[in-house]
């Protein structure tokens, strides 16, 4: 019955990892649209129906899937087909850790709305992140065209010089709430600051959010931070790439997009926490309370991460469809005489104000 | 310090352009789907084959021959339109007229719109009016070289 519950919680996180992932390409492609005052694509139809666009995901799925499977002659066939599927795995293994709710309690059974409750999960969601490079240095490298391995090479050195403010970034968080286990940290901020303000991470930590927001822009590689593809002029990684194997790239971009969404809500914002509601409902800091039945609740958690999982994903698009590229020596400033002083800064000023209150 | 601050806040000016491009334009189409008409709409696109925009007065589109009472292209054949056209496209060929009065019409009269740049010369030149461009048809394609060749018979329509 557990192994029955587990396969279950996985296959629907997986599901609806994959299903957000083929719809976060067409909400870029309409919030870009809708930002330039155009429109966006609208002509995927089935049997003349088209419901503003919604069947073109599947339009490029299928299309991506029926395009030559091309591996260059000079290219390291074994390396050349492993590398996306290595990024992709890396990926999409994160969202285990991720807690999509509380525990829903079915006939008894406690059942724990996170696919792996590890002890160490943010410190997993990181390590997964991290070995996601390798897709990228392996790409470049199996390639072997000199602007692939040049491409791989500028993603490496960002990613890793960028993973140290990440990592540093959160270092004031668990200090702040004492615990690495996600569903904790999401525990601890149910509480309320002076009896009425939600507890959330953004409001402890808000100079750490910022640095772990721009950190994790950063992680996405996508266009403020772009310099491993650069598809306008320099060229990128998966230059020799094409058909399923870009697409598997591409999507690898657009999960992590949803996992530092994912990442951000369950630290900084509470993840599926409704502000001011407790386990049996509503308990309003003005005195009023509105009980409501253990599902009820149950659907608001899920829904209340769900919007907000959302929204930093729109806030991300909109992000990349705002701003010109970094230069390369200014991207390296920003991590490490900008990024990385703060994060320390922050762990220092966190370990005070913790002091103090003691 | 002061530079890294300016930086920062022109960073989040930017952002809230773009956001409130997003919010102004979705707002208005939210009004579109619930059947409110506004004056502004919330994209500039035209949607193509559906919805056309209206032609200039004074554009040039596809060639066409004007005809005679009689149904004869009024063409004499002067080649001035042959002679005045840069990309060389026209290509005409008399052949006698009964009548005096005409004394030439064309039996052949073939444009290729492969080659033609639409720079209306030949409706400057031509004496007689005998070629205009106002058909309205600007969306030309077809499928192979041999069919953007426009015989007499197409011109005249």
């Amino acid at each position: 019955m557990d192994f029955l519950i587990g396969l279950i919680k996985i296959i629907c996180a997986l599901a609806w990892f994959l299903v957000l992932t083929l719809y976060l390409t067409w909400l870029e492609r309409k919030e870009s649209a809708v930002i330039q005052d155009r429109i966006g694509a609208n002509r995927a139809d089935i049997f003349g129906i088209r419901i503003i666009g919604l069947f073109q995901p599947f339009a490029d799925a299928i299309k991506m899937i029926f395009k030559e499977d091309f591996v260059p002659p000079f290219a390291n066939k074994f390396l050349h087909t492993i590398a996306p599927l290595i990024s992709f795995f890396f990926v999409a293994i994160t969202i285990s850790a991720i807690p999509f709710g509380d525990y829903l309690t079915i006939g008894g059974r406690n059942i724990n709305l996170q696919v792996l409750d590890l002890d160490a999960g943010l410190l997993f969601i990181l390590a997964m992140l991290s070995l996601g490079i390798y897709g990228i240095i392996l790409s470049g490298w199996a390639s072997r065209n000199r602007f692939t391995l040049l491409g791989g090479v500028r993603g490496a050195a960002q990613l890793i010089s960028y993973e140290v403010a990440l990592g540093l970034s959160l270092i004031g968080l668990i200090m702040a709430y004492p615990s690495l286990r996600l569903q904790e940290i999401v525990g601890f901020q149910g509480e309320n600051l002076f009896g009425w303000l939600p507890k959330w991470g953004v409001l402890l930590q808000p100079l750490g959010f910022i640095v772990f927001f721009f950190a994790a822009l950063a992680e996405t590689k996508r266009v403020p931070f772009d310099l491993p593809e650069g598809e306008s002029e320099i060229i990128g990684f998966f230059t020799e790439y094409g058909g399923l194997k870009w697409g598997l790239f591409m999507m690898t971009d657009f999960m992590e997009i949803i996992i530092i969404s994912c990442l951000t809500t369950t630290l900084f914002f509470g993840g599926w926490q409704v502000p001011w509601m407790g386990l049996d409902g509503f308990h309003f800091p003005w005195g009023g309370s509105w009980l409501l039945p253990h599902g009820i609740v149950v659907l608001f958690q899920l829904l209340a991460f769900n919007v907000k999982v959302i929204f930093f994903c729109w806030l991300q698009i909109l992000i990349r469809w705002t701003y010109p590229r970094y230069r390369y020596d200014q991207l390296m400033n920003l991590g490490w005489k900008v990024l990385i002083p703060l994060s320390l800064f922050n762990i220092v000023g966190t370990g005070i104000v913790i002091g103090i209150l003691k | 310090m002061i530079d890294a601050l300016v930086y920062f806040i022109e960073i989040i000016k930017g952002s809230l352009i773009t956001a409130r491009h997003f919010i102004v334009n979705m707002f208005y189409h939210i009004l579109k789907v619930f059947g409110i008409k506004t004056k502004r709409k919330g994209a500039v696109t035209i949607q193509y084959p559906e919805q056309k925009k209206e032609i200039a007065r004074r554009h040039r589109s596809l060639h066409r021959l004007v005809k005679r009472e009689d149904g004869q292209a009024r063409c004499v054949c002067c080649m001035l339109c042959v002679t005045v056209c840069p990309s060389e496209c026209i290509n005409v060929e008399a052949s006698e007229d009964p009548d005096p009065e005409i004394q030439k019409v064309p039996a052949k009269f073939t444009i290729d719109l492969n080659r033609c740049c639409f720079c209306g010369f030949c409706v400057e030149a031509c004496p007689e009016d005998a070629i205009r461009m106002d058909t309205d048809k600007i969306d030309l394609a077809e499928y192979s070289r041999q069919d953007m060749y426009y015989d007499l018979d197409k011109l005249l329509r």
